[in-house]
């Protein structure tokens, strides 16, 4: 067996981690759904999904079914390929971003050098999903929804790179992993870069399009905008598809200000999964708690809110990171 | 008139003659014929041709007649008793308001079946544009000069008048109905907006408008509303409000339903009022037959209007605060809701629609451990207000949504014909329970909470304090419940009282004829508003002497309120239209009747 090289066997390895984590993104992501329901429910003094399976857990075996099963309907009037191609934008664009997150030391899918910068990438792609939905679905309230989320991710993306390039500066590099191990030497990056932490986190929820910057698809004004002529399983690619952003953007969260797979103060560094898993459910536990808890700005408040606000604030804070390196060298 | 100039509002004077007299000193007493009515207010027949004048002097004169509160039409040709009245097939009538003065005065016109036109008063008061095209709708009387005069109610290929008395009121009188493709298709494209209709661009100099269909699906509009936007961006640059899709008919159903059994038909007019809206059909029936009803009537009356003011305001909050993108408030706005109504289905027997008032009465007095449900209710109440206030409505981001948003002031309110929290919340004073005390609301202590502003978030403001001052007054009630019997002792209550009718075969044929037919009303016109959960409502009843009304006119609240949507919203946004008609808080049912 010449050609089972241990090169071979390093691919067969890196390929089968890749798909695990694939897989693992996909599966939580539905299952998000209800999870997010059943918190929901419990804020808000009633049950939730509660009938399916114990604890209404196998609720998502039912809703998976129900949407495999409905008809793939495309609406008369609408640009077919651009109509489909949307949803298959919506879920892949984040999900590959994924690829990037160092899950443990040893376990990443591509270690990329600008780890960082593939993930910016990614989720400019991610707009085109909600562009191209709103504008092929011919519908007024779908192309409404479309024009907010443009505005929106132009304004949010500025400083999305912006409130990270702290962390470059200190650090020095792109890559996740490093950014990681940094954080294990120095001090995690909630602290030195706090400024950085609020505003990305602010313009990660508005890169998921998650309440209150659901503007695109806001139900009360818009009936839900951009995904308003979808059905089915196209419409559960955009559903699942939010909810990989969440999970990517709490990854994230964990592993550039959170010390990733590490935990506070090293405790048990041998359940480095572990505290990677736990930390990243934190935030996405945070994420349902802000829909729950707080209305929506209008649209163009939140412009204001970014334009004048978050990007000041992040160009502040990279001057004084900047400041500060360049004082300690 | 502003906020700033606080406005003296005298006791109401019922019947006031004072407009008569300088009506008469203006244009000669020979210009005007008085109807005696138990309306409670002069009723003035005028010539059409001197109407326009009368109406610019009454909207004019010192201490101005400042609201047109109603206006429609009656089909007066079946009419049998109206002696001394001028000839005429139909009547419209105009109902109008002075604060100043705090009374009101009523100007009739008499038209002849040849000759149905009528002068518009769209220039005197911006309101009577809808009044106008309901009455020609449901009359078939032309208003030359009204700016728009199609159908509101039905649909635009309706053939006939309603409301006439020639057109049927069963549907068993029609052909079986049927919707073929072909009429499918008719109707949409009739229901099809077109710009040129309504005197709107398609374009402006640099750009293209938009014109969204925003309902009559929409989560935001409140029932089956529809409302057109011209759009530049997300800018309203101007809008038409569609109403109609909810119209049942009430106001004809009452023309072949006894005086009883109409009664719940009244729950469904503002769905969200429950027995509230039962009361002012019954006081003004009751006015009718010259019943006085016992106090207890009148406090049991009370307290559970106050209930269903509560449950309606709670409803507002919860679905205002969601309007505005929190989801969660409106789930536990329905938990309270739920305890409101354990003290109402334990009353009443139902939730929603009991239709438990009864002419000269309430249908069962109330039962053994009332006290106690009602006190549950009311020692839970406040600290939940106060959490919403301190969790919701002191949030910044909803304040940023409605603070200064769909502001309007007292003068604009009252042209459009604004009543109820919407015109308190401009910051003035008048609230019928204080301004016209009924049935016995005088004899209770409470404030009626103001805002000054006129905005989105003014108009939650009120209501939230209102719903304090309601438990307050339900509080009245449980430590102040007289004794006595729930109905009175009169022969044209329903159900009639039995006690006598197995004594003597006149009373049990009586009482036989009272349950089968119902009752016969005296002859004459009578009225009643009271202060509901979303502004004024009233019914103006004509009794022709017989078992059912001749013609039974219910005045909503929230017909004004959508009317007035266009000259608040222009200039805008989108997020601010939703966060305004949340505010607004109506239901389609309380607009279409």
């Amino acid at each position: 067996m010449t050609w089972f090289t241990p090169e071979v066997i390093d691919s067969i390895i890196a390929v089968v981690k890749a798909i695990v984590v694939l897989l693992a993104v996909v599966v939580c992501g539905a299952l998000l759904s209800f999870v997010e329901r059943r918190l929901l429910g419990w804020w808000q003094d009633r049950y939730g999904p509660n009938r399916v399976g114990p604890f209404g857990m196998f609720q998502i075996a039912a809703d998976m079914l129900k949407m495999f099963f409905k008809e793939d309907w495309n609406p008369p009037f609408v640009d077919r390929v651009i109509f489909t191609l949307a949803p298959v934008v919506a879920m892949s664009a984040l999900l590959i971003a994924f690829s990037v997150i160092p899950v443990t030391q040893t376990w990443v899918v591509a270690d990329l050098n600008i780890g960082l910068l593939f993930f910016f990438a990614m989720a400019g792609l991610s707009v085109y999903a909600v562009l191209f939905a709103g504008w092929s679905s011919n519908n007024k309230y779908a192309l409404l929804g479309s024009l907010r989320a443009s505005a929106q991710t132009v304004s949010y993306e500025v400083f999305l790179g912006l409130s990270l390039m702290g962390i470059v500066v200190q650090v020095g590099s792109f890559n996740m992993g490093d950014i990681v191990k940094y954080q294990a030497d120095h001090l995690w990056f909630i602290i030195p870069q706090f400024f950085g932490f609020c505003t990305f986190f602010i313009a990660g929820v508005a890169v998921t399009h998650r309440h209150p910057f659901d503007q695109p698809e806001a139900e009360q004004e818009l009936a839900d905008g951009y995904h308003i002529e979808y059905a089915g399983m196209k419409w559960g690619m955009f559903f699942v598809g939010e909810y990989i952003g969440i999970i990517l953007i709490s990854a994230l969260l964990v592993t550039l200000f959170f010390g990733g797979w590490h935990g506070p103060f090293d405790i048990l560094p041998q359940l480095s999964f572990m505290w990677f898993a736990l930390k990243t459910a934190f935030f996405i536990m945070l994420f349902i708690l802000l829909r729950a808890s707080i209305p929506r700005p209008r649209y163009d408040q939140v412009m204001d809110f970014s334009w004048k606000f978050c990007l000041p604030l992040t160009l502040i804070n990279l001057l004084v990171t900047a400041a500060v390196v360049l004082a300690a060298q | 008139m502003t906020a700033d100039t606080a406005l003296y509002i005298p006791p109401h004077k019922a019947d006031d003659q004072e407009v008569v007299v300088e009506l008469h000193n203006r244009f000669g007493a020979e210009a005007f014929s008085a109807q005696s009515t138990v309306t409670g207010m002069p009723v003035l027949w005028v010539q059409r041709a001197r109407l326009i004048e009368i109406l610019t002097f009454l909207r004019q004169m010192p201490k101005p007649y400042v609201m047109l509160y109603d206006l429609h039409g009656v089909d007066e040709r079946l009419r049998t008793k109206r002696r001394g009245l001028p000839d005429a097939d139909f009547t419209v009538f105009y109902h109008l308001i002075s604060i100043e003065r705090n009374s009101d005065v009523m100007l009739k016109v008499a038209l002849s079946e040849s000759d149905l036109s009528m002068p518009t008063v769209t220039g005197i008061w911006p309101n009577a544009n809808w009044y106008e095209r309901e009455v020609w709708d449901m009359f078939g009387i032309d208003f030359p000069g009204h700016p728009h005069l199609t159908r509101i109610m039905m649909p635009p290929t309706w053939e006939g008048h309603p409301l006439r008395k020639d057109f049927p009121a069963r549907a068993t009188e029609f052909d079986p109905y049927s919707l073929t493709l072909a009429k499918q298709q008719l109707e949409e494209e009739a229901a099809r907006f077109r710009p040129e209709d309504w005197g709107m661009k398609r374009s402006g100099t640099n750009e293209d408008y938009m014109f969204l269909n925003l309902g009559p699906n929409h989560p935001s509009a409140h029932g089956a509303f529809r409302i057109i936007l011209q759009l530049d961006g997300e800018e309203i640059v101007d809008c038409v409000p569609d109403i109609g899709y909810h119209h049942r008919g009430a106001e004809k159903m009452a023309e072949r339903q006894s005086w009883h059994s109409y009664i719940p038909y009244t729950d469904r007019i503002d769905y969200l009022g429950g027995v509230m809206n039962n009361l002012p059909y019954v006081l003004s029936v009751e006015k009718l037959a010259g019943i006085t009803v016992p106090d207890r009537v009148n406090v049991i009356r009370i307290m559970m209007s106050e209930f269903f003011r509560i449950t309606s305001h709670l409803l507002f909050l919860g679905t205002y605060i969601q309007d505005v993108g929190a989801m969660t408030p409106v789930f536990f706005t329905f938990t309270d809701r739920q305890r409101a109504y354990t003290v109402i289905e334990a009353v009443t027997g139902f939730r929603l629609h009991p239709a438990w008032f009864r002419i000269g009465g309430v249908a069962h007095d109330l039962p053994r451990g009332w006290e106690k449900l009602v006190k549950d209710f009311i020692d839970w109440m406040p600290k939940r207000l106060d959490e919403y206030t301190k969790a919701a409505l002191q949030n910044s981001i909803l304040k940023g949504r409605t603070v200064g948003v769909a502001a309007y002031n007292t003068k604009e309110a009252l042209e459009w014909g604004v009543t109820g929290p919407s015109l308190r919340a401009t910051g003035l004073d008048f609230d019928l329970r204080k301004a016209r005390p009924y049935s016995g609301y005088e004899n209770f202590e409470f404030e009626v909470p103001l805002a000054h502003d006129g905005d989105a978030y003014d108009r939650c403001i009120v209501r939230v304090e209102e719903m304090r001052q309601s438990l307050k007054i339900i509080e009245q009630c449980m430590r102040n419940m007289p004794a006595g019997p729930y109905k009175a002792d009169h022969p044209l209550t329903t159900p009639p009282p039995k006690e006598r009718t197995l004594q003597h075969i006149e009373t049990l044929i009586t009482h036989f004829l009272q349950v089968s037919w119902g009752p016969v009303m005296p002859a004459n016109e009578s009225f009643q508003m009271i202060e509901a959960t979303k502004g004024i409502n009233s019914y103006y009843l004509t009794s022709d002497g017989g078992t059912m009304s001749y013609r039974t006119r219910i005045r909503t609240p929230s017909y004004p309120h959508l009317q007035q949507i266009p000259s608040v919203i222009k200039g805008s946004m989108v997020a601010d239209l939703i966060a305004y008609l949340g505010s607004i808080d109506f239901v389609m049912a309380d607009v279409d009747r």
